[in-house]
């Protein structure tokens, strides 16, 4: 029998990890992440779960401390958000250039200046070419799924990359939902030790990171590319396992909500995404031929799922929990790379929503369907579009 | 007398300078680690010189990261060996001056407050080298790097070199030592004590650069040694924050003897009142031997 309890998104991930046994977790606090590292060291401290746990001094040594650990051999975890992903940052490409699996949840904050807890994707997108996988939950339930898949798809020998599971600040970390939590011991089955074939022993001495010339460092990052794009093939095969032992979880990298004879569709990721299927919920009550595509993996970046999905909508509107200044929201420009390639055009528009945590009410998901179904009518007018902005 | 182990460890063929210190530095530290180990090393020349891909002068285990990370990458090491029952295989983290005093300084306090059991070695050549001679924090005062060249209002550094052995002593780290690689077996013979403790650790060998200094490649043991005798370079070793031995000198030079060979000290040989900032210099060489009772 699976244990199904009320918890906050934190929590469900610590239940994850603890289910995953990572040999070393090593972590600093940052809001809204503390709960996730907090209640790890309550399994620890209860010997519910056996990590060597490290209190280290800041995110930098974190990170440094998980790619030792890592190149050691050891599966390792860690957590952070916002500010002290942004620390970690150069570390980020370190580990994923020495193909180490680390796995990381991403509790999704806000970058300051202003100084802001609360939630949005401007962290996780800033560090969108650091070379991690990178998945993103839509509730409780997918981040601690998501933490278990990751291990898998991170640790399997054709990918061999870093993964990083980012889930909404406070809408997720903080807010309790029913999850069911796996056995320990079904998860092992899912999940085979991690035994990495290059690695630091003493028995075998390797030389890991080394000078890479210009007449080496193209291949190895090309190899590096090869092994995202690998990531690509096997996460299907991964949840389809999931699915098959745990029972939840689709075996795609987007999810498609009502979208086959859906003229308009919304696109996002994360929470907000229950949102917005409550919306279309609604508007297809009143007739409205509504539909939305959560994405679940934004790197590898589902091009041919999107491309399938998105053939016949005459209009999409694209929802940016962030705003890359000088252009536009990170979703947005990538999915616009993504149709040309397949030459779909849709009218395209880019609503830029939430930012630093800003309440996005299912109202506004409608309005943004009407303002999308207005631009059609039209003829489109503004690409971006910031939406529930205060007016003077 | 104690003999030196055959075993290399650092081996060979790397692209150091001719006269490199460092290098000399590295392969006398690597015969002290009798035990199996596993190293890290920070950016810098060292790492550049020894593991041009796909080659590598590394007969251990070895792992380069980052620039500032040496410490904190070595202590991920550590926890995973210990996770994995594995009590025996030694961690060794390295890096230059500048990974160790400046850029580094946040990760190896945390690697010694949280006590994990590493012996960091720092090779100090007083600058940052692999970049091209800019000032770092263990830089001599009145040092000609390319940050802090003498000029018409300059006489080259302006501050004196951070004491990152008492730093890393306040840490209440078992065992801290300087070393020079004029004296190779006091190198080996401290890298072997720190790597036997139980716990963190901390060896700052004195590793002269012929090319960031100014002198010629066959004289880098006399520079190291001169540091050394004009009590520049104070030698000595502490337990549990006790100053436990110290190598005496028996005729203390004067610095000038040491200046005057090397190139980043000509300006104060040249300009007006350099004679003054040779005072100064005298003055802490002075204080260091009173410090540490150095005078035989
Ligand atoms: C974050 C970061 N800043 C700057 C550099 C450039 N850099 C590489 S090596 C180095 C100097 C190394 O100096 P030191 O640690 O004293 O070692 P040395 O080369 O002198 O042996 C610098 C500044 C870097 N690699 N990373
Ligand atoms: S610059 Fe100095 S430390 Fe670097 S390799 Fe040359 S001699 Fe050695």
């Amino acid at each position: 029998m699976v244990e199904r309890r009320v918890m906050e998104g934190s929590h469900a991930v610590a239940h994850a990890v603890r289910c995953c046994e990572p040999d070393v977790v090593s972590a600093y606090p940052i809001t809204p992440q503390t709960h996730i590292v907090e209640k790890i060291s309550q399994f620890v401290a209860d010997g519910d779960l056996k990590s060597n746990y490290m209190r280290v001094e800041s995110e930098f040594s974190a990170m440094s401390a998980s790619v030792g650990a890592s190149a050691t051999g050891a599966r390792t975890f860690t957590a952070t958000a916002s500010q002290g992903l942004m620390l970690m940052s150069e570390v980020l490409y370190n580990a994923s250039g020495l193909r180490l699996p680390i796995v990381m949840s991403v509790a999704n904050r806000a970058m300051g200046a202003p100084i802001n807890i609360w939630n949005d994707h401007s962290d996780s997108m800033g560090v969108r070419d650091a070379g991690w996988i990178q998945l993103y939950a839509e509730d409780n339930q997918e981040a601690l799924d998501m933490t278990i898949q990751a291990y898998k798809i991170a640790e399997n020998q054709d990918v061999m990359l870093p993964a990083m599971v980012c889930m909404d600040g406070f809408i997720l970390t903080h807010t309790y939902e029913p999850v069911s939590i796996p056995k320990k011991e079904k998860v092992k089955e899912f999940l085979p030790e991690f035994d990495p074939e290059i690695k630091l022993d003493p028995e075998n001495p390797l030389t890991l990171g080394t000078v890479g010339f210009p007449s080496d460092y193209m291949e190895i990052r090309h190899e590096q590319y090869q092994a995202m794009e690998n990531a690509r093939d096997i996460m299907p095969k991964v949840f389809s396992e999931y699915e098959e032992k745990f029972g939840r979880t689709q075996n795609t990298l987007t999810e498609n909500y009502k979208t086959e004879d859906a003229e308009i569709i919304l696109v996002s990721l994360g929470s907000i995404m229950g949102t917005i299927k409550e919306a279309v919920d609604e508007l297809r009550e009143n007739g409205k031929q509504v539909g939305a595509i959560k994405i679940k993996a934004f790197r590898p970046f589902p091009d041919q799922e999107l491309i399938e999905g998105l053939q016949n909508a005459e209009a999409v509107a694209v929802l940016d929990k962030n705003i890359t200044l000088g252009k536009k929201g990170a979703l947005y420009t990538e999915m616009k790379d993504t149709l040309y390639s397949a030459d779909i055009k849709p009218q395209m528009t880019n609503y830029i929503v939430g930012l630093g945590g800003r309440d996005i009410p299912r109202q506004s998901i409608k309005n943004i369907v009407q303002q999308t179904k207005d631009d059609l009518n039209n003829g489109q007018t503004r690409e971006v579009r910031f939406v529930d902005l205060k007016e003077e | 007398m104690t003999k030196l182990r055959e075993q290399e460890d650092f081996v060979s063929g790397h692209r150091a300078c001719a006269g490199c210190g460092l290098a000399l530095g590295a392969r006398l530290a690597m015969k002290g680690v009798e035990q199996d180990s596993i190293a890290t090393c920070a950016t810098g020349c060292l790492e550049v010189i020894s593991t041009p891909y796909p080659e590598s002068s590394w007969e251990i285990p070895w792992i380069h990261s980052l620039f500032e990370n040496s410490a904190s990458v070595a202590a991920g090491i550590e926890a995973a060996l210990k996770a994995k029952g594995d009590n025996e295989t030694k961690v060794i983290a390295q890096g230059g001056d500048g990974a160790t005093v400046d850029i580094g300084m946040r990760g190896l306090s945390g690697m010694f407050e949280r006590g994990h059991d590493v012996t960091y070695i720092c090779y100090d050549n007083e600058a940052y080298m692999n970049t091209g001679i800019q000032r770092s924090g263990a830089t001599p005062l009145a040092a000609s790097t390319t940050t802090s060249p003498p000029g018409k209002q300059s006489y080259g550094n302006e501050n004196t070199k951070k004491d990152a052995l008492a730093i890393a002593a306040s840490h209440g780290v078992g065992y801290v030592a300087s070393a020079s690689i004029a004296y190779p077996k006091d190198v080996v013979e401290k890298v072997k004590k720190a790597a036997e403790l139980d716990g963190p650790s901390y060896v700052q060998i004195h590793v002269p650069c012929p090319t960031g200094w100014g002198f010629k490649e066959s004289d880098t043991i006399e520079i190291a040694r001169l540091a050394v005798e004009t009590a520049l370079w104070p030698v000595y070793e502490m337990e549990n924050g006790e100053i436990i031995n110290i190598r005496k000198i028996k005729n203390r030079k004067p610095v000038e003897e040491y200046l005057e060979k090397q190139k980043r000290y000509k300006h104060l040989f040249k300009k007006d009142n350099g004679q003054q900032k040779i005072e100064q210099i005298q003055e802490i060489a002075n204080r260091n031997a009173k410090t540490f009772e150095l005078d035989k």
